[in-house]
């Protein structure tokens, strides 16, 4: 489990979070929404630790990562695993060696267990032939699995994803999005997703974190959302741009 | 001046922040032998050319300028390598190096950073500095003076080559005066100016590139001022070191 507690983070006079503060749960895909430039992805890097927060404090299963010395942050960050908006694979790495590039940088393992290990995962992503490929000669769909092998190649215990449906289209979309919550429950891990997609917040959102102008407006399940816009301004205008 | 502060101490932390234990040995060894094949290997075409012809222009020039019959040709053999060890061989084949291995670390480093891969290090839980930047350094800190070594070579035998075709002198002729001088400090001088360049241009390139903001306009923008602030600061250590040890 994930929690945050009175988080505040500013870029020089402008706070960008005030006063988050919030559980996520393992085992199901916790969604955190809003407008751009609201402070989500402020918020998921503060939890990875790329910014750090002027307050409060992030507990990873009671671990606090704000404020443990810099070789348990290092242990911590083994155990997380993140899809990047853009996917950040390494681009001179084929597919294979970008799986194989956190259990070459930590694992113990044989390369037999760890070519079994790059096979499962990839397999699990429904990529099996694509071991040998670079990311620039697959598909922007391909390249988001394979950014979800990776993550969780180390038997990840915490997973973050930024926009992991950004320009795909629905089809591929919905795909990324079953994955990732089979991905959750079968291996019951912590996953924290940043969407403003509302298709996914309604496939896939068991615990939806809604964050307008840097505060938390509204925390809930998929199916109280409609409930709640009714009285929640903010919420039933972010909902009804979206479109769906 | 603030900004100039300002940058002097992000390189210096950023210099600092390399020189970590590397999570695992082996790939920072084979990190360093593919940077070491990049820079050396890589390199060895432009440097020769450069070499020789610099080597060939420098005796010609020096001919050109030695007018009187009192001083005998075998010391353009003396100025060429002596000049060739102490000044041209690191400093312009280093500026040259600026140029080719300089922009090539900002501009891939930079492009991990606006594509997040070094976001992507940093969450795995890798000192991203030291992973990217310290096989860089290290490979150029070794195979920069070899190529110097080489360059020195190239440029003697470049003079030789132009005294040759030019009928200035026979080559022995040249030679002789190249080692009628010769003093193994000039060696010691080269190979510390090496050093230090190596140091400057990878450790400057790296930085350059690790805190480039925004997009491909900004990658080419750290590739440039990767080159110029390398040759400003070659040139600088160029006059320190002389300096210092002549």
């Amino acid at each position: 489990m994930i929690e945050l507690v009175n988080v505040n983070k500013s870029f020089a006079d402008k706070q960008v979070l005030f006063d988050i503060n919030a559980q996520f749960e393992p085992g199901i895909p916790n969604l955190i929404i809003g407008a751009s430039g609201g402070g989500k992805s402020v918020l998921l890097k503060c939890m990875v630790g790329l910014f750090k927060p002027e307050s409060g404090s992030i507990n990873y299963d009671g671990r606090d990562f704000v404020h443990l010395p810099y070789e348990q942050v290092r242990e911590v960050r083994r155990e997380i695993g993140m899809l990047f908006q853009g996917t950040a694979l390494f681009d001179s790495l084929t597919v294979e060696e970008n799986v194989d590039f956190p259990l070459k940088m930590f694992g113990k393992m044989t390369h037999e267990e760890r070519m079994d290990r790059i096979n499962f995962c990839l397999s699990r992503v429904g990529l099996e032939n694509a071991n040998k490929k670079y990311p620039a000669e697959i598909s922007g769909g391909m390249k988001k699995r394979v950014g979800i092998a990776r993550a969780i190649a180390l038997e990840t215990r915490y997973l973050f994803c930024d926009e992991p449906n950004s320009g795909l289209d629905p089809i591929t979309s919905r795909r990324i999005d079953e994955l990732l919550h089979d991905i959750t429950r079968e291996f019951n891990i912590t996953t924290v997703i940043n969407s403003h997609d509302m298709k996914t917040v309604y496939d896939i959102g068991e615990s939806i974190t809604f964050i307008y102008q840097g505060k938390i407006w509204w925390q809930g399940h998929r199916k109280e959302l409609d409930a709640t816009r009714a009285h929640n301004p903010e919420l039933d205008a972010f909902i009804a741009a979206s479109q769906f | 001046m603030n900004k100039l502060f300002f940058e002097l101490g992000r390189y210096i932390l950023f210099v600092r922040s390399m020189f970590f234990k590397p999570e695992r040995f082996k790939v920072f060894f084979e990190r360093t032998i593919h940077e070491m094949n990049n820079i050396g290997v890589g390199s060895i075409g432009i440097v020769t050319i450069i070499s020789v012809f610099v080597g060939a222009v420098t005796t010609l020039q020096t001919a050109y300028q030695l007018v009187s019959p009192l001083i005998p040709m075998k010391v353009i053999g003396t100025i060429v390598s002596d000049s060739s060890l102490l000044e041209f061989a690191p400093t312009i084949t280093c500026l040259v190096l600026a140029g080719k291995v300089g922009a090539n670390i900002a501009s891939e480093v930079g492009n991990m950073r606006v594509t997040e891969q070094i976001d992507a290090l940093e969450v795995m839980g890798i000192n991203s500095s030291g992973f990217l930047g310290l096989p860089k350094i290290i490979a150029g800190v070794i195979m920069i003076p070899c190529l110097i070594i080489v360059a020195n070579f190239l440029m003697v035998s470049g003079g030789i080559l132009a005294a040759r075709l030019t009928d200035l002198m026979s080559p022995n002729e040249f030679i002789q005066g190249a080692r009628e001088t010769f003093k193994m400090f000039t060696v010691t001088v080269s190979m510390t100016k090496s050093l230090v360049f190596a140091f400057i241009i990878t450790s400057m390139s790296s930085y350059e590139g690790y805190f480039t903001e925004g997009g491909a306009l900004e990658v080419g923008e750290a590739g440039t001022r990767a080159v110029t602030r390398s040759c400003v600061l070659i040139l600088f250590a160029d006059f320190i070191i002389a300096k210092l040890m002549l």
